[in-house]
């Protein structure tokens, strides 16, 4: 729908402008811009956008590999996605003084271990997955892996979990305690246990409809990215979001400057508008997680400040990053997951 | 498939055309060629390669694709080889699928364009038209909307229980029946069509020729009318049964995709974190085989037939 939208809004505005306008072609995740603060971009640059949506990482990197590289100028990859194109050398570089906001980052995002120095991208939003649950239907402690992995009988046959191997793998291993990437076999081999047991309990494997299986009441239970939790909660679901005790994923997306960026220039006009506190602050806004850009807090929604999604209480304990495994070790995921799936 | 109706008048005109002939068959042949050979070219031999880390191919030849699919060496991959169920199973449950959906649209299509091609000529066509007005409208969406239906709190639940044929919801969603109703309600006018196609040429004074020799109902059915039907009902099977079979949609959306369908399971290897292209590849590769066998037979017993 809304690459159509900005299909024709692209189409109109080049009618418009004879030719020599300059261009912006941005590969980014399903619903996670306001159209208005892209066209403002216009407004303020001249620059006719248009926007590609992928809905996994996985997704992007696939694209990308297939021939869509050279026809992108940025893209939104999540953190381990930013060093699995690191090395596979998709990245462009930024050069020092190029960006002038650069500045604006927050210093915890400034320099990172997916992409060191913050040579190739700059933050997006970044915020935590792990489950929410529908207190109508279970009114116990949520603070527990257990509701997923080892449900109470309220939840079990009523639990949604994400249709990502990396996430749900990476949850499960905090579930078990056990290190992302392991190599120790009986560790594994838990892990695989875990899984298969757990399945029983599962109603449905969904990432991009992971909202609205909790707001029909499809399931009571379901893992969720916290500000598309956010949303379930405000369409009226009687939803709460956990903070469990054994951990929970963080994660952060960022703008990438890709290599042979058809319009580099433009690219980097981009990302300087989204470190300006105002419009960072607009795709929080939007897409209900958190900036990683200081200054925006005079911009953002009242709630947002005080909602039980971005705000961890504050007992909880710190997320995890999703790990990048080599080669051998992910083959043994991959086994994992498609023997779940089998 | 269902045709033969334009065979007598075009054959004195060929002779016209015959020295441009080649020619103005070009333009098949490019189509073929290009977007029909092409893909299942690049499809075959990528299968043949070494898979890249996180997708891509490296060009060297491997038969690690096929190894992948037929043998299991355990989780850690160095177990000893024994047959693998996995990829096996995921086979079956999808031929079994298609293989389903294919009855239930052979079983309300055929009455109803049985119905449809009885009725008067003009009002067929608005028959025909109410049979295909929710093609207009995406799959995906038509696909979400009967999740809607059936859902607990969904209109079909509550109407059920409104009328006290049941006292709990059914749970529906997720769950092969879901699957099924999704494939049917999306490949019905498949099967309807060709069938409508072939009864409306269909000569019923045969059947009141077999009737008056004494032959019943049944046995009108069987004997004249379904031979004579029967190239319609074949494309309408076909038709049902192969995108049946690679469909993903329904069994994600309406299944709770809990298990590999083969669609899914190849579009895992293109998209997901695995990323191993030669083994989709394989994988289509080997599905496409075993369509291709299937029909090859059919085909055979056709001209076994007709000899």
């Amino acid at each position: 729908m809304n690459v159509l939208k900005l299909g024709a809004a692209a189409l109109i505005l080049s009618a418009g402008a004879a030719g020599a306008q300059e261009k912006l072609s941005v590969y980014h995740w399903f619903e996670y811009i306001p159209q208005e603060l892209v066209d403002k971009f216009t407004a303020e640059t001249g620059i006719e956008v248009t926007i590609d949506t992928y809905d996994s990482n996985e997704a992007l990197l696939a694209n990308l590999k297939a021939g869509k590289l050279g026809s992108y100028d940025v893209a939104v990859p999540g953190d381990y996605m930013v060093s699995i194109m690191l090395g596979e050398g998709m990245l462009d570089e930024i050069q020092p003084g190029e960006l002038k906001n650069i500045g604006n980052i927050e210093p915890q995002w400034a320099d990172v271990a997916f992409d060191p120095g913050r040579k190739h991208s700059i933050p997006y939003q970044w915020g935590s997955t792990s489950f929410m649950v529908n207190r109508d239907a279970f009114k116990g402690d949520i603070r527990t892996t257990d509701i997923i992995f080892n449900p109470p009988a309220e939840l079990s046959g009523k639990i949604n979990v994400l249709d990502t191997a990396g996430e749900t793998l990476t949850f499960a291993s905090l579930h078990l305690g056990i290190p992302q990437c392991a190599t120790d076999r009986a560790q594994l081999k838990a892990l695989d246990d875990l899984v298969q047991g757990a399945k029983a309990h599962w109603a449905s494997f969904n990432s991009d409809g992971a909202k609205d299986v909790l707001v029909s009441g499809d399931v009571a239970a379901g893992m969720i990215w916290n500000g598309f939790g956010q949303k379930a909660r405000l369409e009226g679901a009687n939803v709460e979001y956990a903070y469990p005790k054994e951990g929970y994923i963080v994660w952060m997306d960022n703008v990438v400057l890709l290599k042979d960026a058809p319009n580099r220039a433009a690219a980097i006009k981009f990302m300087d508008f989204l470190l300006e506190p105002e419009n960072a602050a607009a795709v929080t806004n939007f897409a209900r997680y958190t900036a990683g850009v200081k200054g925006v807090e005079p911009f953002l929604d009242e709630e947002l400040k005080t909602s039980p999604e971005q705000n961890p209480p504050a007992d909880a304990p710190a997320g995890t990053f999703v790990q990048v495994c080599d080669e051998a070790t992910q083959k043994v995921y991959d086994q994992i997951w498609t023997r779940l799936k089998q | 498939m269902a045709g033969g109706g334009a065979g007598g008048g075009g054959r004195t005109q060929s002779a016209a055309f015959a020295p441009v002939r080649l020619w103005l068959l070009l333009p098949s042949w490019a189509v073929i060629a290009i977007f029909m050979g092409l893909p299942l070219l690049i499809m075959l031999v990528y299968s043949f390669l070494t898979k890249e880390f996180r997708g891509g191919v490296i060009w060297e030849f491997s038969l690690a694709a096929y190894d992948r699919f037929v043998f299991d060496r355990g989780l850690f991959g160095d177990d000893p080889p024994v047959l693998n169920t996995t990829y096996l199973t995921i086979f079956a449950r999808s031929l079994i699928q298609a293989l389903v959906a294919t009855a239930l649209c052979l079983l309300i299509g055929f009455p109803a364009a049985f119905y449809i091609a009885t009725r008067p000529p003009e009002q067929r066509t608005l028959w025909l038209l109410l049979i295909t007005v929710p093609y207009w409208v995406n799959l995906l969406i038509r696909t979400v909307s009967m999740k809607f239906l059936i859902r607990e709190n969904g209109p079909l639940n509550e109407f059920l229980m409104g009328i006290g044929l049941i006292s709990e919801p059914l749970p529906l969603v997720n769950t092969d029946i879901a699957v099924q109703l999704g494939l049917f309600y999306s490949y019905l006018p498949f099967m309807v069509l060709p069938i409508y196609a072939a009864v409306e040429r269909y000569d019923f004074s045969l059947s009141e020729a077999a009737a008056d020799l004494y032959a019943d109902r049944w046995t009108i059915l069987r004997e004249v009318t379904l031979p004579a039907v029967r190239p319609g009902v074949i494309a309408g099977c076909i038709l049902v049964f192969i995108p049946s079979l690679g469909a993903f949609l329904a069994p994600d959306l309406l299944g709770g995709a809990r298990t590999f369908m083969i669609g899914s399971l190849i579009e895992e290897q293109f998209k997901g974190a695995a990323g191993d292209w030669p083994f989709g590849a394989a994988a289509a590769t080997i599905l496409m085989t075993i369509v291709l066998i299937a029909l090859l037979l059919h085909a055979r017993a056709e001209a076994r037939r007709e000899v």
